[in-house]
């Protein structure tokens, strides 16, 4: 627990250093809800809605935060630590790279959580208050978030190098954060468009998120918990089928 | 005598090639092994086969009465290993490197006297990225001693120094020598293995070619130094 602690800390403190998340999981949702709410003001979703169009979008900006974290920041500080040698000196210590694992996950975890305080507290200062369960929102949350995490892995497991890696998760991050809602609102895109921004998975997890926050009925959840489910475990298990310490391991 | 490592039949092949073919080799406790050989003639691989972090085919290892492969935490709190690539993370500082190294062992020894005593205690806050070569390599032969070690693995530790700075090296491993260190280390410089190796092996295509001290290979091989020595026996 103390090399834990130690650790988690070390590591929180290099990744102010370089910035990446407190831009990307934190400045940038900030930014855009500032905007939606300056936008949207208190404007109904739709006419005759039961929400605002802001209270809409909320689920969806609850989601930087996990994106950022989970297939920006997981897969490029793993594939670095494992270009480096990092996890392989690890082997070499009475811990397992697996210590350094947990605390790579732990320090995205306080990212996305970190992204979703500061989403929550500019919403509620622009009057947002949740019409949804607020439990049944955390739960959504943190199923959405295991599930971004274990495509993050599964990057991590299979990029040959960080260059690679780092080419992957920009393929994966920049269509997700335009196409799942989170920049553009998916209730405005033309239906080709919302039919593209369907196969990916954060738009599923943005919808769980969504139905939860506005107290949608129960059935509209029921396709993206299968698919989000289904994603976590298929990436989960080849994550830990194929990662490997050190790329040379033979 | 006492070995500190003991290596039996250690077989280790990619594929159908044979990296590291039957090597045998002991190393007493409180002197200085020296692996020599060219790039690829299996240094490294028998280094990580020892450690464990390759697998071997087979054979037997034992560090310090331990085996590396079902008895790792207790074996990694007395060794220390550094290896030839460079293991950091970046914006790192010096202080830092220390702590997440010390924080993982139960009775880790006091890094600030041992960087006190390598001559980085004005470095302390530095990032590691910013130090020279010469205080880099020292820095990673006091991550390397930071576990209060019986027994330290260091794979080329003095490839890329300048000839004082090597020097400087030389003189931290004597001394750590003297207060009973077993040291296992590769090289490519043959006065720095004159100097500090008590025995030594030198590798061929993953096979032991000559094992003893230096004075012995420069015999066996009736050539005048033992720069040369080792050039008849990798040759040969």
């Amino acid at each position: 627990m103390k090399a834990f602690t130690k650790m988690l800390i070390t590591e929180l403190k290099l990744s102010v250093r370089d910035m990446n998340m407190i831009i990307f999981a934190i400045a940038l949702p900030l930014v855009v809800t500032l905007i939606l709410g300056f936008v949207y003001g208190s404007k109904p979703a739709y006419d005759g809605a039961a929400y605002t169009a802001f209270a809409q979008s909320f689920g969806a900006m609850s989601a930087f935060g996990i994106v950022a974290a989970g297939v920006m920041g997981l897969p490029l500080v793993l594939s670095d630590y494992r270009d480096k040698k990092i996890l392989k000196r690890y082997q070499c210590m009475p811990t397992s790279p697996t210590l350094l694992l947990i605390v790579q996950l732990v320090k995205y975890a306080v990212y996305s959580v970190a992204g979703l305080l500061v989403v929550t507290l500019v919403s509620l200062c622009f009057g947002y208050r949740m019409q949804g369960n607020v439990f049944a929102f955390i739960g959504a949350f943190l199923f959405v978030l295991v599930a971004i995490y274990s495509i993050g892995m599964l990057v991590a497991a299979l990029a040959p190098s960080m260059q690679v890696g780092g080419l992957i998760c920009s393929v994966l991050y920049f269509p997700m954060l335009i196409l799942s809602g989170t920049t553009l609102p998916y209730e405005i895109m033309p239906k080709w468009l919302q039919i593209i921004s369907d196969i990916l998975p954060l738009t599923q997890g943005i919808k769980l998120m969504k139905g939860t926050s506005l107290g949608l009925p129960l059935n509209d959840i029921y396709i993206p918990l299968i698919v989000l489910s289904a994603i976590t475990v298929v990436c989960t298990a080849i994550a830990i089928r194929f990662f490997k310490w050190d790329k040379k391991q033979k | 005598m006492q070995n500190a490592i003991e290596i039996t039949n250690l077989k280790k092949c990619y594929g159908d090639k044979t990296a590291v073919n039957n090597i045998s080799l002991q190393v007493e406790k409180g002197t200085i092994f020296g692996l020599i050989g060219a790039n690829g003639a299996g240094k490294s691989t028998t280094i990580e086969c020892v450690l464990g972090t390759k697998k071997k085919d087979s054979g037997e290892v034992k560090i310090l009465g331990l085996n590396p492969y079902t008895e790792r935490k207790r074996l990694f709190e007395k060794i220390g290993v550094q290896f030839q690539d460079c293991a950091y993370q970046n914006l790192i500082n010096v202080k830092e490197l220390c702590e997440v190294t010390a924080c993982v062992y139960k009775s880790p020894s006091d890094y600030f006297s041992l960087l006190e005593k390598f001559g980085l205690k004005d470095k302390q806050n530095a990032k590691v990225a910013t130090l020279s070569g010469g205080e880099r390599q020292r820095l990673f032969i006091v991550l390397a001693l930071i576990p209060n070690p019986e027994a330290v693995f260091l794979d080329e530790l003095t490839t890329g120094l300048d000839t004082i700075a090597r020097k400087e090296v030389w003189n931290y491993l004597l001394e750590l020598k003297t207060n009973g260190l077993t040291i296992f280390l590769t090289s490519h410089y043959m006065d720095e293995v004159e100097k500090l190796c008590d025995i030594i092996a030198i590798m061929k295509d993953g096979k032991i070619v000559f094992y003893g001290t230096t004075e012995q290979a420069v015999k066996e091989s009736n050539q005048p130094t033992f720069e040369e020595a080792y050039e008849f026996f990798i040759k040969e």
